[in-house]
């Protein structure tokens, strides 16, 4: 846990501990030798990894310092980062990504609320565990609390989580839906697939075509907002922007139509959805 | 954040790149005496953010001073596609031997820059991308290696130019790729890039737009950051208070906490034939003061009829929304009717605050927005 000592740190690794998650060290410059909650504080994450073999590392630094902070967890060896931070300025991002692909390091966000396995009482992220449940549903979403609604509706019709994470709200991000949809094909534990789009940019439409190419052999069920977004006006997340008319929802209903996936038109729709498709495919 | 033409223009000549001999003038007056110190043939151009100003009206060009000071008359005060002229760019005419385009801008969906040069400027580029794609060529640079003059020379080999004229605008190339890296710029373009008799390449037009996340180590850029000009009246008042909010055509104003979760709200309160006024988003951990302004802003506009507010508390707590909730009730002293949608961390202490106020409280999103079209 990077940036351990913040607020936002400190209040997160409290629940992700309680959640059952191992957080075996917490990192801020500084502020080794530290504890929060049990956890050991050092000053940088190679001491953290020497000390506990580390191998993920989830971030709360704020945006000045996180391309900083990204940059010594890939040289100390961490090989999965989860950013939590939102606003990173791109520059910065751009040339983490690259960094990290370079390593063979996946990234998840910038901008996420990160990932849970309900099964496994895996928490690294900051979403309300108590609204997942284990199940057979993977989730994939550009969302924050937009997610935590839809999975509220899944988990209260029986299906409940295999996996649910988010790739960010930001235009420039680490993994995105096809590398999800890619990990969910050989899940076992999934048997469906709920991906959360929004507008801006084309990672649904690159998901779609994706789906249609690969004859995705399990069900997946969309949700798109932003259909009343007008043009040119950023709604919230960074990456959610329609610019020069490409972007729109109306683009990615209809991508995934072309794919044969349902689009749900709200989001209590998507359990429907998906319980016709995953009976079907049973 | 977009920036003026002339603020391009300056960035660009700081770094060496020719721009046409111009001034900045803020009058009548000034413009006509730049007009006349300039001499010769000049071009008034409206120092506007309104895409295609040229077509429609707002650069004019001018054979003489006499003409310039009529032009700047009908220009300065005018309006153009809802923004008003205040200042002009007046420049000397160029003489055009050739119009090219190039550019730098950040590619969301490959993730670095890419470095864009076309035979055919003064166009819209998207329009040359679909009847002309040969005439484009694009660099995607390595973030971790940069983009060097044998890049650009590589990459601009492919054009039919003059080596000298290769090596020329390669250093253009380059410049505007450290300029771009140097203000954390998600564009820097220049359309057209004007070749004039003698030779010489000039930016004739130019744009930069910085990323918005980069302006707090930009403090040259961070005050007028405050004032953006496409911001309508409400949007500029929500971006002095730090608030996400974008202003809608509807009469529901519309709270949440959470970009995604508050599209959906809008979606839905349009799926069940109701109007959004707006979208606001509070965003995670909000507290009671920011709930407070968010909420007497929506209250504030006009055509706001009711309000619905859904909240979903992960790292949000339902009884600090409800209690801004109250907070901005009591001090706009506007009665309009309000519905809460809460869910999540302390929702029962939330709901029990706002019901004892009497405002209508649900757990259920769909009945939120149901009740929101019977209460206006």
């Amino acid at each position: 846990m990077q940036g351990i000592t913040g607020n936002e740190g400190r209040f997160h690794t409290t629940s992700m501990l309680h959640y059952g998650t191992e957080i075996v060290a917490g990192v801020t410059p500084g502020k080794g030798g530290e504890r929060v909650e049990g956890v050991s504080v050092y000053n940088t994450v190679a001491e953290a990894v020497q000390n506990h073999g580390a191998d993920t590392s989830i971030l709360f630094v704020p945006p000045a310092r996180a391309k900083d902070a990204v940059i010594e967890a890939i040289e100390a060896g961490i090989k999965t980062l989860v950013i939590i931070t939102e606003l990173i300025p791109q520059k910065d991002v751009i040339k983490f990504l690259a960094k990290a692909s370079k390593s063979g390091v996946v990234i998840v966000g910038p901008n996420t609320p990160g990932l849970i396995n309900p099964s496994h009482k895996i928490k690294i992220g900051i979403m309300p565990s108590h609204i997942f449940k284990p199940g057979s549903v993977g989730m994939v979403s550009r969302s924050g609390t937009l997610t935590y609604e839809i999975a509220s509706h899944i988990s209260a019709s029986g299906l409940g989580q295999s996996t649910c994470l988010g790739v960010g709200g930001d235009p420039i991000i680490g993994v995105g839906f096809t590398d999800l949809l890619d990990f969910f094909r050989d899940d076992e534990a999934t048997e469906g697939v709920v991906l959360i789009g929004e507008i801006g940019g084309n990672a649904e439409e690159l998901a779609a075509e994706y789906i249609k190419k690969t004859d995705y052999p399990k069900p997946v069920v969309a949700y798109i907002a932003g259909r009343l977004a007008p043009p040119e006006k950023r709604m919230g997340h960074a990456g959610a922007i329609i610019m020069g008319g490409g972007g729109t929802a109306k683009s990615k209903i209809d991508a995934f139509g072309a794919a044969g996936v349902p689009v749900a038109e709200k989001p209590s729709d998507v359990t429907r959805l998906l319980k016709i498709g995953m009976g079907k495919y049973q | 954040m977009r920036l003026f033409e002339f603020e391009a223009k300056n960035i660009l000549k700081e770094y060496g790149i020719l721009i046409p001999r111009g001034k900045l003038a803020g009058s009548v007056e000034e413009a006509t005496q730049a007009a006349n110190k300039l001499g010769g043939a000049v071009v008034l151009k409206s120092q506007i953010l309104a895409k295609s100003r040229g077509k429609l009206g707002g650069i004019v060009f001018a054979g003489s001073p006499t003409q310039a000071e009529k032009a700047a008359q009908d220009l300065i005060g005018s309006t153009i596609n809802g923004n008003r002229v205040d200042r002009l760019l007046v420049e000397e005419r160029l003489d055009i031997t050739r119009e090219l385009y190039a550019s730098v801008a950040i590619d969301r969906q490959v993730k670095t820059y890419l470095v864009l040069a076309s035979t055919s400027g003064g166009v819209d580029i998207e329009e040359v991308a679909q009847t002309s794609p040969e005439k484009i060529l694009k660099h995607w640079v390595d973030a971790l290696t940069g983009f060097s003059r044998e890049d650009a020379i590589e990459m601009l080999n492919k054009f039919d130019i003059s080596k000298d004229e290769t090596t020329r605008l390669a250093h253009i190339m380059v410049t505007l790729y450290k300029v771009a890296t140097d203000y954390d710029a998600e564009l820097v373009e220049i359309n057209p890039l004007v070749r004039t008799p003698s030779g010489e390449f000039v930016a004739a037009d130019a744009r930069v737009t910085l990323d918005d996340n980069a302006l707090f180590r930009h403090p040259e850029f961070k005050d007028k950051s405050l004032i953006r000009l496409d911001d309508a009246p409400l949007e500029a008042e929500a971006r002095r208070q730090g608030l996400a909010y974008v202003d809608l055509s509807g009469d529901i104003g519309i709270i949440g906490n959470g970009a995604g979760l508050v599209m959906a709200t809008l979606d839905l309160v349009h799926l069940y034939g109701g109007r959004p006024a707006n979208f606001l988003d509070i965003g995670g951990g909000a507290q009671v003061e920011i709930i407070k302004r968010g909420v007497m802003l929506v209250l504030s506009k006009p055509e706001v009829k009711a309000v619905l507010i859904n909240i979903l508390g992960g790292i949000t707590r339902c009884d600090l929304v409800a209690q801004g909730v109250i907070a901005a009730l009591k001090e706009s002293n506007l009665k309009k009717p309000v519905a809460v949608r809460m869910m999540g961390t302390n929702e029962e202490e939330g709901k029990g605050i706002l019901n004892k106020a009497g405002i209508n409280t649900y757990s259920n999103l769909e009945e939120a927005v149901e009740s929101i079209g019977t209460l206006r």
